[in-house]
């Protein structure tokens, strides 16, 4: 879905979207991913349930499962916006403010792409711009207790970071779509956008907010 | 009309890019604004379009390879007609946010690997580099020199007495300017062009390209040569406590892990025991500096049927035999079916090579740049020696050492490899 509607931005025919859902479990290797940061080979991640993908985004290994809000912009960047690095800071300071909403203090850390807060990674960050600078892939922030599935890999190459999640950090249950919608305003800021949501895609997990 | 593309600026602070991927061969027709490659910057990945319509005759750099920002990386060949057309090809297709239609000069010949571009003035620039020695190079000069790894001094300079100006660095740099060379070798010598050799008419010969991992292997080789001041070692090894502990454990590694059990593991460990001992080994020389490198990252030379490569063991010193034994043989299994990703032969801090295989007694290894030594495993074999007066049959091997007598000296080298046999002939048995 995301591809098609890379394809339709790219054409003028859908407007700038953020597309927020929740993925079941599953590792994705980008572009820049070194083997060894996996920490299982294909056949045991099976066995925990956990799918393993190829992902055509930058970055290293990452996992992705329940309890965890991932958010695809799919955004024609304009203007001085056209600049790959001003992007990811962009994503990071929707995400800083999203978790400052809830309650989180989160900040960036020199020269690590990605959202830190208390103990460790909060949220991720990987993204691929195509043609026509049309953004796609994004971010994934960790929102509920569950991590386990992070023992499958070094995030992000970083053996000697953790995880963390908001509820990690304040000890609060959150509801993934309350969440969701905390996010997208606050992204769409961060890009200059205001947000309107739709939640009339049909997939059951994937919730549209478009500007 | 031929049309260059050259690695866009994806950012302000971005100053340069990997190629992923080819989305197009050479031969192949694009449309322009057609994905043409791939490029991967920290956490970026982009596609990038073709500047214009035409036939793609030539791509400078391979996939993997990474390349500063405004680097020609291709030609296209348009249609005459089209050109006319098609407007500004390079400044408007392609994704820059700040286009700066440098005109990256179209290089006299096409350069087969992008790491090492050579200057593409040589003779102007040991000219300018005498002339320029001691004079004065700007704050700014020197930052854009610092941040590309260049020498200013062998920038051709053209303002007031062949002063380098910040254009001059920026051209430099856009067209592929080469890093600061190592002080053996001096930065403007021309590459090395091998003698045309004649053969005698009537002489049965057959020609063959070589292939691009032919090129590569040669290139680096002559490259070592002329960069380290090689001095070698020979050290004869005790290896019949090794060679019973792999028997001893063949088999419990074979239920237990899976895997095979072999020697290298047992070299892996010694030499990261001695590498700890020794650090100067696993160093690199970058221009007047020894650069100490705190991660031990082995190599081990695999021989293949079309040649030869060298995958990384990353952070040897922290995997345990068993972790060792599994890398190992997945790096060698995965080179040998062409399926290692370009990140698993880089980085290397030190090399292990067995020139023993085919029943050679030792080599004398070429130093894998830009590291300092390179160590050797000859074959394993049965010899009488003498042992408390008593002649005893036992597994022996010799074992040698390539190293740089820039920054390795023998005293060095040879305490390293007593360092090396001491661990392998009193093995510890609890590391199995």
């Amino acid at each position: 879905m995301q591809e098609r509607l890379v394809e339709a931005r790219r054409a003028g025919e859908a407007p700038d979207t953020l597309l927020l859902l929740e993925h079941p479990p599953v590792v994705t290797l980008g572009r820049g991913a070194h083997a060894e940061n996996l920490l299982l080979d294909e056949e045991s991640l099976r066995e925990r349930g956990i799918e393993l993908h190829e992902a055509g985004r930058g970055g290293d290994v990452t996992y992705h499962g329940p309890g965890q809000l991932v958010g695809y912009p799919v955004v024609a960047l304009q203007g001085e916006r056209r600049d790959a690095h001003r992007y990811l800071r962009d994503l990071e300071e929707g995400l800083i403010a999203t978790a400052a909403a809830l309650g989180v203090r989160a900040g960036r850390e020199e020269g690590l792409t990605g959202v830190w807060a208390g103990r460790g990674k909060l949220a991720a960050i990987g993204v691929r711009i195509g043609t026509g600078w049309v953004t796609s892939h994004g971010f994934a922030m960790n929102v509920g207790d569950d991590l386990s599935g992070f023992d499958a890999i070094v995030p992000c190459g970083l053996r000697d970071r953790g995880v963390t999640s908001l509820t990690r950090e304040t000890g609060k249950t959150f509801d993934l779509e309350a969440v969701a919608r905390v996010a997208a305003e606050h992204v769409a800021a961060a890009l200059g956008l205001a947000a309107v949501w739709d939640a009339a895609i049909s997939s059951p997990s994937a919730r549209r907010e478009s500007a | 009309m031929r049309v260059d593309v050259v690695m866009p600026q994806m950012g302000e602070s971005i100053a340069e890019g990997t190629i992923t991927r080819w989305m197009k061969q050479i031969g192949e027709t694009v449309q322009r604004d057609e994905p043409l490659f791939e490029i991967s910057t920290d956490k970026v990945d982009a596609e990038i379009p073709s500047p214009s319509a035409g036939t793609l005759v030539e791509i400078k750099n391979q996939a993997g390879e990474t390349v500063p920002v405004n680097q020609v990386v291709a030609v296209l060949e348009t249609e005459a007609g089209a050109a006319a057309s098609a407007p500004a090809p390079k400044a408007e297709a392609t994704p820059e946010p700040k286009p700066e239609p440098k005109p990256a000069a179209p290089p006299p010949a096409p350069k087969a690997e992008a790491p090492k571009p050579t200057p593409p003035t040589p003779a102007p620039a040991a000219a300018a580099a005498e002339s320029s020695e001691g004079s004065f190079v700007s704050p700014v000069v020197r930052k854009i020199a610092a941040e590309h790894g260049i020498d200013p001094t062998t920038v051709p300079g053209t303002g007031a007495g062949g002063r380098v100006t910040k254009k001059d660095i920026q051209d430099f740099v856009a067209k592929g300017g080469r890093p600061a060379a190592t002080p053996s070798a001096p930065a403007p010598a021309p590459a090395p062009t091998a003698p045309t050799v004649t053969f005698p008419a009537g002489a049965r010969v057959e020609r063959q390209a070589m292939s691009p991992m032919r090129k590569k292997i040669a290139e680096h080789m002559i490259e070592s040569r002329r960069t380290s001041a090689h001095v070698h070692s020979v050290f004869e090894v005790d290896m019949t406590r090794v060679v019973s502990l792999r028997s001893k454990y063949k088999g419990l590694y074979e239920e237990r892990h899976g895997t095979k059990l072999t020697l290298t593991p047992f070299f892996l460990k010694a030499a990261c025991d001695a590498l700890r001992a020794w650090p100067i080994v696993n160093s690199s020389v970058e221009g007047n500096e020894i650069v100490y490198r705190k991660d031990l990252n082995i190599g081990i030379a695999v021989a293949l049927d079309w040649g030869l490569i060298v995958p990384v063991v990353r952070n040897a010193d922290q995997l345990s035999i068993a972790g060792l034994t599994m890398k190992v043989n997945d790096l060698a299994e995965r080179a040998r079916t062409k399926k290692l990703v370009p990140d698993e032969v880089q980085g290397g801090t030190f090399t292990i090579t067995n020139p023993g295989i085919f029943g050679g007694l030792f080599g004398l290894p070429i130093i894998n740049q830009p590291q300092v030594a390179i160590l050797g495993i000859g074959g394993i074999e049965k010899r009488p020696v003498v042992i408390d007066d008593a002649i005893a049959i036992r597994d022996r091997m010799y074992m040698s050492m390539s190293y740089d007598h820039r920054v390795v000296d023998g005293a060095v080298a040879d305490q390293f490899l007593a360092h090396v046999k001491k661990v392998l002939q009193e093995f510890d048995e609890s590391l199995l």
